[in-house]
Formats: structure tokens, C-alpha cells, sequence
């Protein structure tokens, strides 16, 4: 560092004669690159508050201007998707099924990992890469299959099928993950409490799981997006009920309805209703979100 | 003491394995079996019939159509995410230059990483079905602004000429963000000093992303590019809603091609996990190689 600060505490007489031309082109091309920053965040941006904004015309309006602003505030529409698509509806199963898938994939990954971080057997080598093996495997090879196991199981069409099946698919990430964060905890914590007489359970329960706290939550917040985000594991598992559907697929069928309908509103309301939770949470939490969905990159 | 490790190790990996060799495990090995037969529905019975499946696939057009727009995906999704996400990051992290050798972020970085993110959090499903609706032929979002303009608009999805690109638009739009915040965080892990010191040589941004920051973020670029190799291998979710593999097959793919043959009009279970199995090789084969002619020497920051 002291290296690098002696030019720069000499350089101004020399630097600054050439500085001119440089800084001006710095100029433009700031500008410029200012220009596609802008120019990204709109284009992000745009759709978004396209669809919130029509969520509120009326279908007149939407179809003779479909940049306009809504005359009035048409929260019907919202009504309309609310109860008339059972949007509402869909939104509390997706919130119960993930709530339960969630939970189960963190129980088995959290206990299943700190077996692989802490304890020597035969075959815990073999048994920690069958786990995580399976992040090599694209869940398309398994759809046909595991449709015949899980209705052989007497499981299809329930959400305790759908939830099983979500935590087993996250397993391998998870316990992948997770493993390496028990990894990194200091021994001899545990050593102490297993000195003073601490059981196993008590030591997993009371010390070892608070500690992995900061893993545990990004893991958690990753597999809560994907579980929520998704669509093929339902349409193949939960095709019959429509009383049981989760919400992206209460959605697609809103949108293929529309098709016939024609009421582009209530589809708009719809996704402004999917949209709106997922958004507020992720602008609330963004950075432990924005770890937690990289994290999962980045080891 | 060392009797007592064995409770716990039953109790805490009994159930994980039972669940995922049940769930997972298991449905991988049959989807091997199953693709040797001529295996058709429900109740049907299923004749091994050797490798046959694999030879129809061979000579299966619908296939081959799918796999060439898979692997025009594959050559364009990761490329254009990966060369928008450096760039973009780059401008966040050091857009900034004051003075002759300060390194700072563009004004308001902040809220453009946060803004950026936005479609990651949400679901494919939904971000399909917006676009769908931003790419409308009479009411769409495009098609208006292009006549506002005076410009004539395609019909976008509705043409097989424009489709394809319609839906290769939203793959990238929906990936960007996502590694912009991660280039971003491999970026603040570099050293700022490097960056001084280039800066203080006169090295022009551009010679600077490509000589100084992309070396630093090998490893992460790497990663990036298997992920997005295999996202670009299935994309089946985005093309299912958005065209279901139309018009006249313009925007297929293999994904969607699997999923026809077993879950719609027929039930052609052995052929569909035929083509899975041909998929999960394809994938495999896609992140080997890129891991493999990608792989440099790690640099570490001592």
C-alpha cells in the first residue's frame, strides 16, 4: 500500500497535462455506459410496472392504449383474480406447501450434513457422494418415473407427495452446502460441551445448530424461491384437484382461460398478486436474499 | 463417549436416505431401464426392445429440429449473459473514476444491483406469462410502442421467424441480473489496489475488464458458464408457456419435446425417457467440457 501511494502523492505535475483529452474521453464514455445502466434498469423494469399498472384499467382501456394510465382505479380486477381464479386460493396452498417443504428439507439436510461434517464411519464417503451426485442429474430424467413411484405410493395428487418429493430433490444441495458450513465451525466448542457431559442430540440441537445459523438461513432462503417458483413437479404431481393447485399453476391456467375470456385484467391482477409478496420480501431482505441465491455459485 | 456417536448417526441419516434413494435414487435407475422398452401408457405392458428407442431418436426429425435450436442456445445464452453481466458489474463496481486513481461505483449503484436482481426472485412461470403478454401481436407492450413510432411490428411469438429470438430476448433478460450481483460480489473480493495501480498506468476500462478483471474472475466465469450451459440445455418452462414449441416447431425444444411425448396426446414413456437419457448425457457432457477447456491456474490473493 505505501508503495502505491508514493506516485500518486508525486504524480499531479506530470499526470496533469496529459489528463485533459483522458478525462474527456472518460466523459463520454460514462455517459455512455450511464446510458445502457439506465437503459437495463428500465428494460428490467418496465414489464413489472407495466403489468401492475393494467392490473387497474379496464379491458377497454387496455386493449385501445396500452401505455396509458387507468382512468380510475379498477380494483375489481384484483377482486376477479382474487376469488373468481381462486388466485387467492392457490397462493395459500403454494404458502403451505412450501412452508412444510421448506422446513422438512431443512430438518433432513441440516441433520444429514452434520453427520458428513462431524462423524467418521465406514461408508460415509460413499453415502455423502450418492447425495451429492444427484446435483449432476437434471430432474427431466426422473419425471416419468417418479409420476409411477409417487402414485404407486398413493401420493399422487396430495400436497405430503408434493412436499416429500420438493425436500428430496433439494437434499443434494443442501446437505452439499451445509456440510461444508459445519465444516468451517471451530471443534472445539463442541469438544468442551462433549467434555462436560453434553449429549449428541443436546450438542446438535443447542450448540452446533445455532452456530450454523447463517448457513442455514441462506440455504433456507434459496430453496424457499425455488420451491415456490416451481412448475413442473406440480403440473406432473397435482394434475387432477384443481381445489389443491399451486399457485404457478393457478396462474397458467388463468392465463390460458384468458385466451377464451379475453380479460386481460384479471390476468395482470393475478401476476401483480404472485408478483407483489416475492418482490416486498426480496427489496426487505435483499442482501441476505441476494447472498443466499449466490452463495450456492460462489463456494 | 465413542459408543454414543451411533443413535444420533442412525436417527439423523436413516431418513434422508430413505427419502431421497425413494424419491430420487430410484426414479434415475428406472428412467434407464425404462427407456430400453416399448413401454406406452398406464396399464400397457412394457417389451424390451434393446437400444430401438435410441435408433428412432436418431432418425427422429422433431428431435434433431429441437436439439439444433437447443444448441443455438447454448451458443448464445451463455455469451451474451456472461459478456452483459461483466460489463454491467463492472460499471457498478467501478464506473466512477474520480480523480486519477480513485475506483468507486456509478452514482445510485445500489439501487441498480437491486432493481437488476428482480427477475431472479421471480417464478419462470410468471416471467413467461408477462412476456407473453409484452410480446402481443394488437395490445402487446412492443407492438404499441412500434406503432407509436410509425414502425410496423412483427408479430413476434406468432412468427416462426421471430419467435425463437423472441424467447432467446427473455432468457437472457431473466439471467443478467442474476450474475451481475454475482460478478459483483467476485469483483469486491479483488483487491482494490490492482485496480489502482492498472488505472494509474493508463490502461483504458476495456483493457482493464479483459486483461485485469476477467483473469481475477476466471473461476466464476467458468461456473457461470456450465450453469448457464445447462440452463440452456433445458429452457423448458419458458418455451412450454410462452409457444409450447411453436409456430411450426420454430422455437422446440428437447425439453419440450420429452415432455410431449410422455404427457401428451400419447404416452410414449419409453421413447420420453429415451430422449431423458439422451438429455442427462448431453448435460453431463456440456459441463465436462466446459470445465475442462476452461480450467486455468486459480489465482489467489496473498
Amino acid at each position: 500500500m505505501t508503495t502505491l501511494d508514493q506516485p500518486t502523492a508525486t504524480a499531479p505535475t506530470p499526470v496533469a497535462s496529459r489528463d485533459r483529452p483522458v478525462r474527456r474521453e472518460l466523459g463520454v464514455a460514462n455517459a455512455l455506459s450511464h446510458g445502457f445502466l439506465l437503459l437495463w434498469g428500465l428494460l428490467t423494469v418496465l414489464p413489472l410496472l407495466w403489468m401492475f399498472i393494467s392490473s387497474f384499467k379496464t379491458n377497454g382501456e387496455i386493449l385501445a392504449d396500452p401505455w396509458g394510465l387507468p382512468g380510475a382505479l379498477h380494483l375489481d380486477n384484483w377482486a376477479r383474480a382474487w376469488t373468481g381464479a381462486h388466485i387467492g386460493r392457490y397462493f395459500l396452498n403454494s404458502l403451505v406447501v412450501v412452508t412444510g417443504s421448506v422446513s422438512l428439507t431443512m430438518l433432513m439436510g441440516a441433520t444429514a450434513a452434520y453427520v458428513f461434517a462431524r462423524y467418521e464411519f465406514r461408508g460415509r464417503q460413499v453415502v455423502y457422494y450418492l447425495f451429492v451426485g444427484g446435483l449432476m442429474f437434471p430432474v427431466f430424467l426422473a419425471l416419468v418415473p417418479l409420476f409411477f413411484v409417487v402414485r404407486n405410493a398413493g401420493l399422487f395428487n396430495t400436497w405430503l407427495g408434493l412436499i416429500l418429493v420438493y425436500a428430496a430433490y433439494s437434499l443434494p444441495f443442501t446437505v452439499f452446502f451445509l456440510t461444508a458450513f459445519f465444516r468451517t465451525l471451530p471443534t472445539s466448542v463442541a469438544e468442551a460441551a462433549l467434555v462436560d457431559g453434553c449429549g449428541h442430540f443436546r450438542l446438535f440441537f443447542r450448540v452446533m445448530l445455532p452456530m450454523a445459523r447463517p448457513g442455514m438461513i441462506s440455504v433456507a432462503i434459496f430453496n424457499f424461491l425455488s420451491h415456490w417458483n416451481q412448475f413442473l413437479l406440480p403440473q406432473v404431481l397435482l394434475q387432477g384437484d384443481e381445489s389443491k393447485w399451486m399457485l404457478a399453476q393457478g396462474l397458467f391456467a388463468l392465463s390460458v382461460s384468458q385466451g377464451y375470456a379475453g380479460d386481460y385484467a384479471r390476468l395482470f391482477a393475478g401476476l401483480s398478486i404472485a408478483v407483489l409478496p416475492v418482490l416486498a420480501v426480496y427489496v426487505a431482505f435483499q442482501r441476505q436474499v441476494q447472498a443466499g441465491l449466490t452463495a450456492g455459485q460462489l463456494k | 463417549m465413542k459408543h454414543g456417536k451411533w443413535p444420533l448417526i442412525v436417527t439423523f441419516l436413516v431418513p434422508p436416505v430413505l427419502l431421497y434413494v425413494f424419491f430420487v435414487v430410484s426414479p434415475y435407475l428406472q428412467a434407464f431401464q425404462i427407456s430400453t422398452t416399448d413401454w406406452l401408457g398406464y396399464s400397457a405392458d412394457a417389451n424390451p426392445v434393446g437400444l430401438a428407442n435410441f435408433k428412432t431418436l436418431w432418425h427422429d426429425d422433431y428431435v434433431w429440429n429441437a436439439l439444433k435450436n437447443n444448441a443455438i442456445l447454448l451458443g448464445l445464452v451463455p455469451v451474451l449473459t456472461i459478456v452483459l453481466g461483466l460489463f454491467f458489474a463492472t460499471m457498478l463496481a467501478m464506473g466512477g473514476r474520480k480523480g486519477s486513481a480513485g475506483v468507486t461505483g456509478v452514482r445510485g449503484s445500489a439501487l441498480y444491483r437491486t432493481v437488476y436482481f428482480f427477475p431472479q426472485v421471480l417464478s419462470v412461470v410468471i416471467i413467461a406469462l408477462l412476456w407473453k403478454e409484452v410480446y402481443h401481436p394488437n395490445q402487446g407492450l412492443l407492438t404499441s410502442a412500434a406503432h407509436a413510432v410509425g414502425l410496423p411490428a412483427p408479430t413476434w411469438l406468432g412468427d416462426p421467424a421471430t419467435a425463437f429470438w423472441c424467447v432467446l430476448a427473455v432468457m437472457v433478460w431473466s439471467n443478467v441480473g442474476f450474475y451481475v450481483v454475482l460478478f459483483g460480489a467476485a469483483m469486491s473480493a479483488v483487491p482494490k489496489e490492482i485496480y489502482e495501480a492498472v488505472l494509474l498506468d493508463g490502461a483504458s476500462r476495456f483493457t482493464t475488464l479483459r486483461r485485469v478483471t476477467l483473469p481475477l474472475l476466471w473461476d466464476t466465469v467458468q461456473v457461470a458458464w456450465v450453469y448457464l450451459a445447462i440452463f440452456a440445455l433445458d429452457g423448458f418452462i419458458l418455451v412450454q408457456l410462452m409457444t409450447n414449441g411453436g409456430p411450426n416447431f420454430s422455437t422446440d425444444v428437447i425439453g419440450v419435446r420429452m415432455y410431449d411425448t410422455a404427457f401428451g396426446s400419447e404416452t410414449k414413456f419409453g421413447y420420453a425417457s429415451a430422449i431423458g437419457v439422451v438429455m442427462f448425457f448431453l448435460t453431463l457432457s456440456v459441463a465436462v467440457l466446459s470445465l475442462r477447456v476452461g480450467r486455468r491456474e486459480r489465482i489467489e490473493y496473498s
